[in-house]
């Protein structure tokens, strides 16, 4: 059998006319942290629900470690969910909610105590079996939440915007624990957010999502370093990205032309006189009161922002566009209002096709 | 489209559930539309159908006896629904905002006309009604059928006030309206929804009120419905289900004319909102 | 100053606005209900006037085998009226509440639209369905169930009928919001946890929608009890609930402290289920409109 336990062959899913997942191949590794990450109204989540048995797919085919589910309902398949509002039980207190999975199968009263005293501790609520959800904080309604839908050792876990109610603090240390959570039960873990932080830190792999469709698949590195599609590099992280034509290639680089001047970028597979985007991160962007060789690109500076550690600037090209760039800390030679050239190394940039 | 089993589930789920609604809705209109049917029956009394006939609806009119129990009915809802809506508006605000000893006390009254049967109440107003020498008419049926009204309308606009209406009164103050002003210019305003919807129940409550007109009738009037109940011994004349007929026709002529301005009003500033 | 301040800026308003409500309150409800369980303790007099010297003699009748017989009979009545609203109403409310918001505020004003029609004349309306020479019979004698035209009229079943679809809205309301409120995520979360359709229902949304359950029981069974029209118009005289017998004492029988006493036995029975609701939920979430 295929190392993959979840497949997505040609999955489409619509609501009424609005077409929201669009033709989408996935598939999932045995044991990864895979994020479905994009704005929303990108399909993330209807992706995630439709793996649950929560929504059905339009056309396509889901499969579960080579077996088709589409006939399965929710309760008939191995993967569990973590809900974005927690979805505990409230008329049930701690212990009654991670149990439900065992008293539905009808286990025995001794199996049950054992395996929900495991969660707890894995979780570390002992102590809280007797409260109920509304007794609860926001963390531990998430650890609930989290211990419920692993009790029945499920092969994926579906985790939707698990993190999404919390305070920052909480949050960032609920991402550790998860993934020290993920590494250490060996459980797939597909999880959907539109934080692109929580997924850069968290993920094997993420799958960047657009409109219904996957925009680039990779690994969190990949995606910040080598975007594939314009949308991508001005999702994560800040980028600058301009629109040129090609009108020279040399040794892998490629000499672009803009609207606010000639730039450079390595690349392969271009040709000349074709369509492309250049993106650069603003880390990435030199200044210099000289020239920069193959650039001519310049222009003014407009203002300083201090944020702590570093200080970020935009530049207003000669197109009136504005880049961005930034930096550690403030290079004292440079003003607001002065005019200077701007380029940077050509490894450092991303030649995104145009389409 | 081949339909997967789960949607031919879903889809037999669904047919059931729409035969079993269309079952029940039709058991709730049967009556009204027999109402409506037997209005048209030539015939004095209404045994069996008898053949079509309009006459019920001219000779109606020239009935004293019903027209004159309908305006009486009609006289009391009126009085009773501005009374009961005027009480409960200013009473639910008040209730909501101010802590007073007794708060609790006088909510927990409000439940009780809502509640208890209303032939309780009837009886123990009636009571009381005789012992301090009020007699029975008009007015002892009005003060009943507020004493039910007041709570329905109460908790009916009690459900409108948003928790932000608070800010809004504020703000009003801070710019310099009176309480007075306030209440009228951004409270009232702001509820009226709610006002509306508590003034048409009260007048439904009251038009339609058997229990405590029957009661609490004096010896000369009574309402349209205490009238129907004293004639069905006898039995229930057509010229009766012509006139229900023409007054449940008049309310839902109401209600979609009503619908329909709310909908003109809302689209006209929408409208405007995107000029 | 302090003092006046205040008094303009918050007892004033506080005054003018719950005052007109809490005094009428009192007057119209407080005092009445005290006074009805007074008169419940007093006797009544040759002429049917109230004597005012303290006897049980009222509730004393109550246990006698006649008023006795008529309450069993009353309450067994509303409990049957309560339990087929419920069963008739429960999938109901439940299909409108799984409906699009839209739709399901549209089918909701769709059964309230019949109660905007005299409730006489609906009740009415069943008689007419029903009397001998009706269309039921004549449908009947048509298809050969029946060769002689069956009784309905003034029977208890048709004291039902007319009880239930008086009742049924007064059931499906608050069921239908306490349903529509029910978080579909929580039936998904069972779902995923490998509950079925059936399991779902038993454990998560019966219990969750139990306070719209008990609030439609409450609603349905009390007015059951003392709905004295409906026997009047459908049951003619021949069935009598607690209701019939309360207004009786106050028309020609003339018992007033037979009739307080009755009313105080439903005020209990009130109270006992009011009661039990506030065990499990609170009294101000009980939908009522």
């Amino acid at each position: 059998m295929s190392d993959f336990i979840v497949s997505l062959i040609d999955v489409e899913k619509s609501f009424g006319k609005n077409r929201v997942v669009k033709k989408m191949n996935v598939e999932i590794k045995q044991g990864e942290f895979l994020t479905l990450l994009g704005p929303s109204g990108c399909g993330k989540t209807t992706t995630l629900r439709m793996i649950a048995g929560f929504e059905e797919a339009s056309s396509g085919t889901i499969m579960v470690q080579g077996v088709s589910i589409e006939d399965k309902e929710p309760f008939e398949r191995d993967v569990n969910t973590v809900f974005q509002n927690y979805a505990l039980f409230p008329h049930m207190n701690v212990f009654d909610n991670i149990a439900y999975a065992l008293k539905i199968k009808k286990k025995s009263k001794d199996e049950i105590a054992r395996r929900v005293n495991e969660m707890l501790e894995l979780v570390q609520l002992k102590g809280y079996e007797k409260r109920k959800p509304d007794e609860l904080s926001g963390g531990q309604k998430q650890r609930v939440a989290i211990a419920r839908a692993l009790i029945n050792n499920p092969k994926v876990l579906l985790l939707d915007e698990p993190l999404g109610a919390l305070d920052l603090k909480l949050r960032k240390q609920m991402q550790v624990e998860l993934k020290r959570l993920q590494k250490k039960l060996e459980i797939t873990f597909v999880y959907v957010t539109h934080d692109q932080e929580e997924a850069l830190t968290m993920s094997d792999r993420i799958a960047i999502m657009n409109e219904g469709v996957i925009e680039q698949l990779a690994s969190p590195r990949e995606i910040y370093e080598r975007p594939q599609t314009k949308f991508v590099a001005g999702f994560i992280g800040e980028s600058n990205i301009f629109d040129g034509k090609v009108i020279g290639v040399q040794d892998e680089i490629l000499v672009v032309e803009t609207t606010a001047g000639t730039i450079k970028v390595n690349g392969d597979g271009f040709e000349i006189g074709e369509r492309i985007h250049v993106s650069i991160r603003p880390e990435y962007i030199e200044l210099s009161q000289e020239p920069i060789e193959g650039f001519d690109l310049k222009g003014k500076i407009q203002d300083f922002i201090y944020m702590g550690t570093v200080i970020k600037t935009s530049i207003e090209l000669k197109d009136k566009k504005e880049i961005k760039y930034s930096r550690f800390e403030k290079e004292d030679y440079f003003n607001e209002g002065d005019s200077i050239n701007i380029g940077w190394n050509p490894e450092r940039a991303v030649a995104i096709k145009a389409n | 489209m081949s339909l997967s089993k789960l949607q031919k589930r879903k889809r037999f789920g669904e047919l059931i559930g729409m035969i079993y609604s269309i079952a029940i809705y039709t058991v709730l209109y049967i009556p009204v539309l027999v109402m409506m049917i037997f209005s048209f029956n030539d015939q004095r009394y209404n045994y069996y159908w008898n053949g079509f006939t309009t006459e019920w609806y001219s000779k109606l009119f020239s009935n004293s006896t019903v027209i004159g129990s309908l305006w009486y009915s009609i006289i009391i809802a009126v009085l009773a629904t501005v009374i009961s809506v005027t009480i409960a508006t200013i009473g639910a605000l008040g209730l909501r905002k101010y802590e007073f000893r007794g708060r609790k006390f006088i909510n927990n009254m409000l439940f009780i006309p809502i509640i208890v049967p209303e032939i309780v109440l009837a009886v123990a107003l009636l009571i009381i009604f005789m012992k301090v020498g009020l007699a029975l008419g008009m007015g002892s049926i009005l003060l009943g059928h507020c004493t039910f009204c007041i709570p329905y309308a109460v908790v009916t606009i009690k459900g409108r006030i948003s928790g932000d209406g608070y800010s809004l009164e504020e703000a009003s103050m801070d710019l310099g309206a009176s309480r007075i002003q306030t209440f009228f210019n951004v409270t009232l305003p702001s509820i009226m929804p709610g006002v509306m919807s508590a003034a048409f129940l009260s007048f439904t409550l009251s038009i339609d009120d058997v229990v405590m007109s029957n009661m609490l009738a004096g010896a000369k009037n009574s309402t349209l419905p205490v009238l129907i109940l004293s004639m069905n011994k006898s039995g229930i004349t057509p010229d009766i289900n012509a006139l229900t007929t023409i007054m449940i026709l008049v309310i839902v002529i109401a209600m979609i004319l009503n619908n329909k301005i709310k909908n003109a009003l809302s689209k006209r500033k929408k409208a405007e909102g995107i000029l | 100053m302090i003092q006046r301040n205040s008094f303009k800026r918050k007892t004033l308003p506080a005054l003018a606005m719950a005052g007109p409500v809490s005094i009428w309150m009192i007057l119209f409800v407080t005092l009445p209900m005290l006074y009805i369980i007074y008169i419940s303790f007093m006797s009544r007099g040759v002429f049917g006037d109230v004597v005012y010297t303290f006897s049980l003699d009222s509730y004393n009748t109550l246990l006698d085998s006649t008023y006795f017989k008529v309450i069993v009979k009353s309450i067994k009545a509303a409990s049957l009226t309560t339990l087929l609203c419920l069963l008739i109403g429960y999938p109901f409310a439940y299909y409108i509440a799984n409906k699009p918001k839209e739709v399901a505020s549209k089918l909701i004003m769709l059964i309230m639209i019949p109660f905007w029609t005299n409730s006489l004349m609906r009740l009415n309306s069943w008689l007419l369905l029903f009397q001998t020479s009706g269309p039921i019979n004549k449908f009947l004698l048509f298809t050969g169930v029946t060769d002689t035209p069956l009784n309905f009229v003034y029977t208890n079943g048709l004291v039902m009928v007319g009880l239930i679809t008086s009742m049924l809205p007064f059931a499906v309301l608050p069921m239908y919001s306490s349903i529509e409120k029910l978080s579909k995520s929580l039936l998904e979360a069972s779902a995923d946890l490998g509950a079925s359709k059936r399991t779902t229902f038993f454990k998560i949304t019966l219990p969750l929608t139990f306070p719209g359950i008990f609030s439609s029981i409450i609603l349905v069974f009390i007015p059951s009890l003392g709905m004295y029209y409906v026997t009047d118009m459908l049951g003619g005289g021949k069935v009598l609930y607690i209701g019939n017998i309360i207004k009786n004492q106050f028309g020609a029988i003339r018992n007033w402290p037979l009739g307080a006493a009755l009313s105080v036995l439903l005020i209990l029975i009130t109270g006992l289920l009011i009661f039990i609701y506030t065990r499990f939920a609170k009294i101000e979430d009980m939908e009522v409109v």
